[in-house]
Formats: C-alpha cells, sequence, structure tokens
C-alpha cells in the first residue's frame, strides 16, 4: 500500500511543530526536549474548547497542521485516531471519584474518557462528518493506525488523516504504565495516484526481526521509547530527510512494520 | 462491495452464554434485565448481567490478563464451538493471514478501579496488583484473544463507544480487500464497570427502572455487557450462508454527548451501507434500531429511520432485552439481525407499553415470525460516532 505524505504535523517536547521541530530530527540542530505547552488549538466554539484535556489538545494540534502544511479542506477527510492508552490523566479523575463518597463523577470527565474523544472535538471542530476510527494496538499503535489509514485510502482513493497521539500518564498509575512525555503526531495521506509534489510511503508487510529503526540521538531515542505515538519518530525523520529510505516500525509481537520513503522530486 | 462470508459466531449477554440463549431470548421477547446486583456500590439503576463471568479462570499461561472483561471473552470464545472454527480456519490460511479486530468502549478499566479503591490512601498505586497492558490498555483484550486464538495476523482494538464493534466489521472488511489478510475475525466485549454506571448516571442517561426504547416513557438506558465473535471470510460464488453486505460510518460533529436531532448523519451512515451493499431502502425486511432508550437518542434515530425509510421496514430495538452493552452493541446486535435472518422472525421490544406518539417510526412490540431475507443493524455512539451493518444470504 503506497501513499503521498500531502502532510504532517508534529508535537511533542522540544518539537512543536513539524516546521521547527524536522531540523531536530534531521540532526542540523541540537535536540533538547523543552517543556512543551499544550495549549487547546483554536478549533470548535469555546465551550467545547475549555473542556479539552491534554491528550485531546495534543492530539488536535497535530491533526491541524497536517492539514494546514497540506492546503487540502478537512472536512472531507476520513480519519484514523490511534492511541495506546486514550487518556489516563481523565481515568485517573474518574477512578479517584469513584473512591469518593457520593462517587462524584464529572460528566465532563466521563464523556472525555471515551477513546474517540479527540476525534469528536476534530469533526466537531471542522464540522467534517467523514468516516472517523479511534483504535489501539498497544505499542503498535502508530503501526495499526497507519495501516487503517492506509486501507481506507486505497479503497476510497481518497485523503485520509491519520493521528497517532499519548499523554504522560498521571504520577498516581505511572509505575504501571509508564510514559513520560507528551507526543502527538499527524500524516495526511493522500492517495498515490494523485500528482502531488509530496513524499511518498509505501508499507510492505510485517516482517519478524530482532530490532528495529531507531533514533540515533539519545534523547530523541529515550522520546521514541517513552511513548506508544513516538514510536513513529524514524519514520518521521526519514521524511524530514527527505530521501529514499527504509525504516520499520515496532508491530504486534516480535513484528515490524517495513516502510519505504520515496523522497518529494 | 464483495460480501464476506460469517463462516462461523457465537455471543454471550445477559440472555446466557451461546447463540442458543439469544435466540431463545428474542423469540420469547423476554427480558433478562434485573435490578443491579454487583458487590460495590452502585447507582440504583437496572443492569444486563453475564452469568459467572467472575468466576472464569484464565487458561494456564494467560493468567495476567485475569480481569472482569477478558473473563468475559474468553467465556463468550468458548461457545458455540467458535474456537473449533477458528483452529479449522488455520488449516486454511496461515495464522499471519487471519486478523482480529474487536471493539470495546471501557476495556478492563474495572481492574484500575479496583486498584484506585484497594489503595485509596496511597499517592501512587504499588506494583503487582495488576498488569495494565494486560487489562485495562485499550488492546488488552485484542492482545488477550490473539494470543488465546493463535493469531498472527493483523491486529486492533477500535473504541469508538457504542459503534466500536460495528466498525470492527468495516475494518475487516477494508483489510481484506486490501490484500492484507485471507480472514478475520471481528468482535466485542465490553463489561460492567462503576465508570461507565456513574458515568451514564452522571449524564442522567441511566434508567432507574428496566429500559424501554421507543417509549414514551422512557427515561435512560440499562447498561449491560455482553461479547460477541464472528469468523469472516470472502464469500465464494455459490455460498448462501450469511454474509455482511454493506457497511456505512460517519461522524455527526453534532455534540460529544447528544446526537444530531434529525439524525442526519445516522441517516448518511445508512444510505452509505445500502451503496456498498447496492441496495435500495426497500430491500431490506428488518432494521434492528440502536435505540438506547434515551430521550434524544430515539428521537435523533427516529428522524434519522424515516428519511431513509419512510416506515417501509420492520424496525425494532433490542436493548430492553440485553442492555445496552457499549462497546459490544455492534456485534451483538449485528448478530441479532443475522439470527432474525436465519429463523425469520422479527424480535420484540420487551418493556416497551406505550410507543411515543412523538416517533414516526412503527416498531414490532411482540417478537413474531415473518421472513427476512435482508437486515440492517444500527450503532450510534458517543462523539457522534455512527456505523450501519447490512446482512443477507451472499447467493441472492
Amino acid at each position: 500500500m503506497k501513499a503521498h505524505v500531502a502532510g504532517i504535523g508534529l508535537f511533542a517536547p522540544g518539537l512543536e511543530s513539524w516546521a521547527t521541530g524536522r531540523a531536530s530530527l534531521m540532526h542540523r540542530q541540537d535536540y533538547v526536549a523543552a517543556p512543551l505547552t499544550i495549549a487547546a488549538p483554536a478549533i470548535c466554539p469555546p465551550n467545547e474548547r475549555r473542556r479539552m484535556t491534554s491528550a485531546i489538545r495534543i492530539a488536535l494540534q497535530s491533526a491541524l497542521q497536517a492539514v494546514a502544511s497540506s492546503g487540502l479542506e478537512a472536512s472531507a477527510i476520513p480519519t484514523v485516531f490511534a492511541s495506546s492508552e486514550g487518556d489516563l490523566d481523565v481515568i485517573h479523575h474518574l477512578c479517584t471519584a469513584l473512591t469518593l463518597p457520593g462517587h462524584p463523577v464529572s460528566p465532563t470527565h466521563f464523556h472525555n474518557s471515551v477513546h474517540n474523544a479527540p476525534a469528536g472535538y476534530w469533526h466537531l471542530g471542522q464540522q467534517s462528518h467523514a468516516c472517523s476510527t479511534s483504535l489501539s494496538a498497544g505499542d503498535a499503535s502508530v503501526a495499526a493506525g497507519l495501516i487503517e489509514a492506509l486501507t481506507m485510502l486505497t479503497i476510497e482513493q481518497c485523503p485520509v488523516l491519520l493521528v497517532a497521539y499519548d499523554a504522560p500518564t498521571p504520577a498516581r498509575l505511572h509505575a504501571r504504565c509508564p510514559i513520560d512525555a507528551p507526543f502527538g503526531m499527524a500524516l495526511l495521506l493522500a492517495p498515490a495516484t494523485n500528482a502531488m509534489e509530496a513524499p511518498l510511503i509505501a508499507v510492505r508487510p510485517p516482517v519478524v526481526a530482532a530490532s528495529g529503526s531507531s533514533m540515533a540521538h539519545p534523547a530523541l531515542e529515550a522520546l521514541r521509547q517513552g511513548n506508544p505515538a513516538a514510536r513513529s519518530l524514524p519514520l518521521l525523520r526519514a521524511l524530514a530527510l527527505d530521501q529514499r529510505l527504509s525504516v520499520t516500525l515496532p508491530y504486534l509481537d516480535d513484528a515490524f512494520l517495513p516502510i519505504d520513503i520515496e523522497p518529494c522530486c | 462491495m464483495k460480501p464476506l462470508l460469517i463462516r462461523a459466531c457465537t455471543l454471550t449477554n445477559a440472555f446466557g452464554q451461546g447463540n442458543d440463549a439469544s435466540l431463545a431470548g428474542l423469540r420469547a421477547g423476554h427480558s433478562a434485565l434485573r435490578p443491579i446486583d454487583l458487590e460495590e456500590a452502585t447507582p440504583p439503576t437496572w443492569i444486563g448481567r453475564v452469568e459467572g463471568v467472575e468466576h472464569v479462570r484464565m487458561p494456564a499461561g494467560l493468567s495476567g490478563y485475569a480481569c472482569r472483561n477478558n473473563q468475559l471473552a474468553l467465556l463468550a470464545l468458548e461457545q458455540d464451538g467458535f474456537m473449533g472454527a477458528v483452529h479449522d480456519a488455520k488449516t486454511r490460511h496461515a495464522p499471519e493471514r487471519i486478523g482480529l479486530f474487536l471493539g470495546t468502549s471501557t476495556s478492563g478499566i474495572a481492574a484500575t478501579e479496583q486498584a484506585y479503591a484497594r489503595h485509596a490512601g496511597d499517592p501512587v498505586l504499588p506494583g503487582g496488583s495488576h498488569e495494565h497492558a494486560k487489562t485495562h490498555n485499550m488492546f488488552a483484550t485484542g492482545a488477550f484473544v490473539r494470543e488465546r486464538l493463535g493469531l498472527k495476523g493483523p491486529a486492533h482494538v477500535i473504541s469508538t463507544a457504542c459503534s466500536s464493534s460495528a466498525k470492527a466489521f468495516a475494518a475487516a472488511h477494508r483489510h481484506i480487500q486490501a490484500g492484507l489478510c485471507d480472514a478475520a475475525i471481528v468482535g466485542g466485549v465490553d463489561s460492567l464497570c462503576l465508570t461507565t454506571l456513574y458515568g451514564f448516571n452522571a449524564l442522567e442517561l441511566l434508567a432507574r427502572e428496566p429500559c424501554r426504547p421507543w417509549d414514551r416513557e422512557r427515561n435512560g438506558i440499562s447498561i449491560g455487557e455482553g461479547a460477541g465473535f464472528a469468523l469472516l471470510e470472502p464469500a465464494e460464488n455459490g455460498d448462501d450462508g450469511l454474509c455482511l453486505l454493506g457497511y456505512g460510518e460517519s461522524s455527526d460533529a453534532y455534540h460529544m454527548s447528544t446526537p444530531h436531532p434529525e439524525g442526519l448523519w445516522a441517516a448518511r451512515a445508512m444510505l452509505d451501507a445500502l451503496r456498498r451493499a447496492g441496495l435500495a431502502p426497500a430491500d431490506l425486511d428488518y432494521l434492528n434500531l440502536h435505540a438506547t432508550g434515551t430521550r434524544a437518542n430515539d428521537q435523533s434515530e427516529d428522524r434519522a429511520v424515516q428519511s431513509v425509510f419512510a416506515g417501509q421496514v420492520a424496525c425494532s430495538g433490542t436493548k430492553g432485552g440485553t442492555g445496552h452493552t457499549l462497546g459490544a452493541a455492534g456485534i451483538t446486535e449485528a448478530l441479532f439481525a443475522c439470527m432474525a435472518i436465519e429463523h425469520g422472525f422479527i424480535p420484540g421490544m420487551p418493556h416497551l407499553e406505550h410507543p411515543d406518539p412523538e416517533l414516526a417510526t412503527r416498531v414490532v412490540r411482540t417478537s413474531r415470525d415473518q421472513r427476512v431475507m435482508r437486515a440492517m443493524s444500527n450503532s450510534l455512539g458517543f462523539g457522534g460516532s455512527n456505523c450501519s451493518l447490512i446482512f443477507g444470504r451472499g447467493g441472492l
């Protein structure tokens, strides 16, 4: 399965956008994991925006960048949101409330706790009625999301937006599920048949291997290992370099998903 | 689209374990709802509980997966010879070529709820009380089922609230069509937990009495638990077994927890399913409504159904029997629709006493025999996630 990468979003500590972060990925400037300000993106009415949790903001910031850099109209584009854990911060609030007298569960927390909350806000903000899927495959979530997005694109022959994100685990749950830094990324994929000045990616069937692609920079490698969505970093680095390269992303069990990148021009 | 044959399937819910329990419950118009009887303090409501889930023992080597959601998954897998059918499928296809696509809304969150309750005073949960990745993580039940069935193919868990396991059929179709697998297991598992009970309670969407979808007195949902699985393979010429004929998916883009009042985009999902199946509304004989029993949901779906079918299809909703099984509602009601075709009947609607005169869609209140060639099932979820599926015989 092949697709153009028509737009890219990136939202992580020291990588606040694709435009500014790609230099670090290419090692043209040193990577420093500077703290990330996680603002609510300027989509949705103010009431809805106030209710956006960090996880939702991370996902939507990434998605917005990818759409903006593609120049495509978001309202007609199907979406795939991939996240291993969803919103553990909200889960923490819910599970805490369940232990208190009267079980004071917040209705907003509850509706934000669904795995498809970021997708719901995105489609609301873009007034997009297109198909949307929210999925998890644990540490393989990015690869599974990419596969799902490419099947949709291949069959429907339309652009598809892939968003992958995971938020840091709250302290109380951290030992059970250590996610340290926020990470969001998005790829706006377009059919390879479209004439487009954009790099191409081709996904091959998963292969069993002892190890997969990693990041040479220690801090970027720590970021990659510390957040399921950041497993996408080798792919993002290859796209930043814009060269003919092959990378692998971790898939299920001991398998890896090979991806070939063909540069733009 | 190219139909997908349902080679084997199984359902477990409040009606009981296995397909026969569901079939008997539906035909009799029985309600399996009961006053809530969980050990923990709960809001006053009725639930659709599966007997004996807490006594299911995890297989040797898989004990780390122990939690109510995976216990329910295992209980369901062991019915109707489903594991044998998967074993047979593995003689026809390499395990790498069999996909697994499941839906759930809350996965094994009850494991985390219990850890929070046990360690209420601790700032950090101590290690060892549960394995997060194998219980609560959104993929946990996918990982468990994959391991239990010995599958190696593509897999993910879809979590789009109440449409989750309906969308699993669409994912399976896409993966098979794109050449990534030759067969797929789809399904859904959602189990009772405090998060959904108190969450829907906080939204004032939980009925105090058994839910009564489509009734003028309806006042919310009854939460149920359930699991179901189906083995799908591309239909060959001459297969006259039950097939997935079409699917449609859409987003409301209206509100996070309230459906579009006119059901515009639910209607779009139904029309898309008809388009993929190459069928007209008049070609359908039965529509299993999502019909949750909240005032807004039923009204929205009514408008959507009217706009597509204009009263020309027999409709009923089955949540008065099983409760709303949330992430498992898609597979549960998809297979109910298949039972209607296979056994020639329209399920009735237990607890429906006074059909709401403001709802234009007339529903079948008492189960009755009727030839059903093709049926649709609607799943309309939180966050505005809509999915409609169409089933029928492949040879027709």
